[in-house]
């Protein structure tokens, strides 16, 4: 184990442990490579330095995570960047005022789907088929050809989860109906590939190292990341619950600062392959050292039958702010738990947004580390085509692309006209009930 | 009445002695699966009114997607949780219990089910602990017995004799005798 001597304990948020409120933490996790910054911590003692002695639980569910986090059985947890959300509202079941106050990592997950249906697509569409990224119009057209509408099943990971959204919208930009056409499921990470070779899907959005795994035993073909669906888009943020952040405020703080340092140092290219190394170990990640490496080190396959292609934005876990939790990106999550429904009274969008995404938080432990963030909460998004400067007081901070893969816009000032404009929804909500409440 | 049951469980010693006692409650348990594969088509087809389903196992994902689809599953499925009280989800989470049930199912009908399951895992945890603690004694007696039969053979000593020295090593370093036991065996091997 890779440790920081105890010895070189450097002084924590308000002056060393004597300030933390509780220094014996568990923190959950889902074996998915980005748990990594909560693994780097922990490996190589960042939380150790700011006084914390952490135990890392791995989970089987992301229902579990959220039960777990709302009973205080876990102190935090790798959460999916929708969920402070939904359980905060109570969407999932479980009612529990949650926050985000810092996020793990950008992009990572991809649609992978079965040869089977690869070769139908290609011979349904093959010039659809033959544009990059590849949109979802050759699986219309094989689900407008009457027999296969509905007969065909995508997982994804949990109802509030990136992938659910970035694989609804993807369909749905193609014209899809993900409701009518398809049949959606949620099918735990590990059991996606065994589930497309027995054929009990299509498909899946999943994060890695799920899709390299596929690719690697022959099981299916990546058909896009879901980078390509949208740039740079938000994907696991650190989540507590409220009662825990007011009463361990000292500690939230230590952590946060601790998972700072260590989603630095793993952005820095040269310590890919150690954390790799490190995420494939049996208590982690728990998979072939060679896949997880794979999406680390920047590299991607998309089929086994074609090479590895460099694709050094897959994962993103400090650069272009990565770890901010941009309260527009809490926006985007609820215009689509309203698009589908899942948001089915009229709710405050603003004032449910400020309560769980906490720039605030973020801000204090990032100044007391000194490092430059945001000054802003919000930024619109579908803006940058390429690589931008956002500014802030002390200068400027480099940021990614944040194009959508059908090109339209996102502005966090009118959430009401963005909603309006899908023709594909299942909306519950009357949009102007949503704006008198929102106002 | 009756109420038709469905239990996901790895452990099938375990969902048998609850199937037991929710039978003798009267009500129907109509499939006990150890296996979480291709969850969602098995809820459709038994239909049940209430899952019971082991808190670590990762199908509750695939369950909590089903609240949402009514069109896979014409009777959508809400955690048990959704009462709201947290200390009973408290002692659900650690008795590893979760439930699903079907939407409008009135609450004191599908209580006294839920915690008919929370007391079975309960038994069951504790009995896992005995048999846990009893394993682990009689791995330390035969760590123990291994030990002094070298230090019998090395030093040529009595068997009460090896015995009372391993005592003597071990109230001198403030360890416990197994630990002692271990680090002799470690030496053995080093030779």
């Amino acid at each position: 184990m890779v440790t920081v001597a105890a010895a070189e304990q450097h002084p924590g948020y308000a002056g060393g442990s004597e300030g933390l409120e509780k220094t014996r933490l568990v923190l959950g996790f889902i074996p998915l490579t980005d748990c990594v910054p909560l693994v780097v911590a922990q490996e190589r003692g960042y939380f150790g330095k700011y006084g914390l002695e952490v135990t890392l639980s791995r989970e089987s569910s992301w229902a579990n995570i959220r039960d777990k986090v709302a009973t205080g059985v876990l102190d935090g947890a790798h959460m999916l960047a929708p969920m402070p959300i939904a359980t905060t509202l109570g969407l999932g079941g479980v009612r529990k005022a949650t926050i985000a106050p810092l996020a793990l990592d950008l992009n990572g997950n991809a649609i992978t789907i079965s040869g089977d249906l690869h070769s139908r697509l290609e011979h349904a569409d093959p010039r659809g088929m033959a544009q990059r990224p590849v949109n979802a119009t050759a699986l219309r057209r094989l689900v407008g050809e009457g027999g296969e509408a509905g007969s065909l099943r995508f997982a994804s990971v949990f109802p509030s989860s990136s992938h659910h959204y970035l694989l609804r919208y993807w369909l749905a930009a193609a014209g899809i109906d993900p409701d009518r056409d398809l049949g959606l499921t949620v099918i735990p990470p590990p059991q996606m590939v065994a589930s497309l070779r027995a054929r009990e899907i299509s498909g899946y959005c999943v994060g890695e190292p799920w899709n390299e795994y596929a690719v690697a035993q022959g099981a299916g073909r990546v058909l896009t990341t879901s980078y390509e669906i949208w740039n740079n888009h938000p994907e696991k943020v650190f989540g507590v619950n409220l009662e825990w952040a007011e009463a361990h405020p000292n500690t939230l703080q230590a952590l946060l600062m601790a998972l700072l340092e260590a989603a630095q140092w793993i952005d820095r290219p040269e310590n890919r392959i150690e954390a790799a190394t490190l995420l494939s170990r049996p208590a982690y990640v728990n998979a072939p050292v060679e896949v997880v490496k794979r999406s680390m080190s920047g590299f991607f396959q998309y089929a086994a039958d074609e090479p590895a292609v460099p694709l050094p934005d897959f994962h993103v876990f400090y650069r272009y702010a990565a770890t901010f939790p941009w309260r527009s990106h809490a926006l985007w999550f609820l215009t689509q738990m309203v698009r589908w429904g899942q948001v089915a009274e009229p709710i405050p969008l603003e004032r449910v947004v400020e309560a769980v995404y906490r720039p605030d938080l973020y801000r204090q432990a990032a100044r007391a580390l000194r490092l430059p963030c945001p000054d802003t909460d919000a930024k619109a998004e579908g803006i940058h085509a390429g690589p931008w400067e956002l500014e802030i007081g002390s200068g400027t901070l480099p940021m990614g692309p944040d194009r959508f893969c059908d090109g339209t816009r996102f502005d966090p000032n009118d959430p009401i006209a963005y909603l309006a404009d899908f023709q594909i929804h299942r909306r519950k909500v009357r949009l102007e009930d949503l704006a008198r409440c929102s106002a | 009445m009756s109420l038709k049951i469905l239990i996901v469980d790895q452990d099938s010693g375990r969902s048998a002695i609850l199937e037991q006692a929710l039978s003798d409650a009267g009500h129907t348990v109509v499939a006990r699966l150890r296996s979480e594969r291709d969850l969602a088509s098995k809820v459709a087809e038994y239909r049940p009114d209430v899952v019971i389903i082991d808190m670590e196992a990762p199908g509750r994902d695939t369950l909590e997607q089903m609240r949402e689809v009514s069109r896979d599953n014409p009777r959508p499925i809400v955690l048990f949780s959704n009462q709201r009280d947290p200390e009973y989800i408290r002692q659900a989470v650690q008795a590893g219990v979760s439930a699903y049930v079907v939407d409008g199912l009135q609450k004191e009908r599908v209580l006294p089910i839920v915690e008919v399951a929370m007391a079975r895992f309960r038994e069951f945890q504790a009995l896992r602990r005995e048999l846990e603690e009893t394993r682990s004694r009689l791995q330390e007696r035969k760590i123990i017995e291994k030990a002094k039969g070298i230090l019998m053979q090395r030093r040529g000593l009595s068997e009460d004799a090896a015995y009372q020295l391993m005592r003597k090593m071990a109230m001198d370093r403030n360890l416990r005798l197994v630990e002692v036991a271990r680090t002799l065996l470690a030496l053995e091997d080093l030779v």
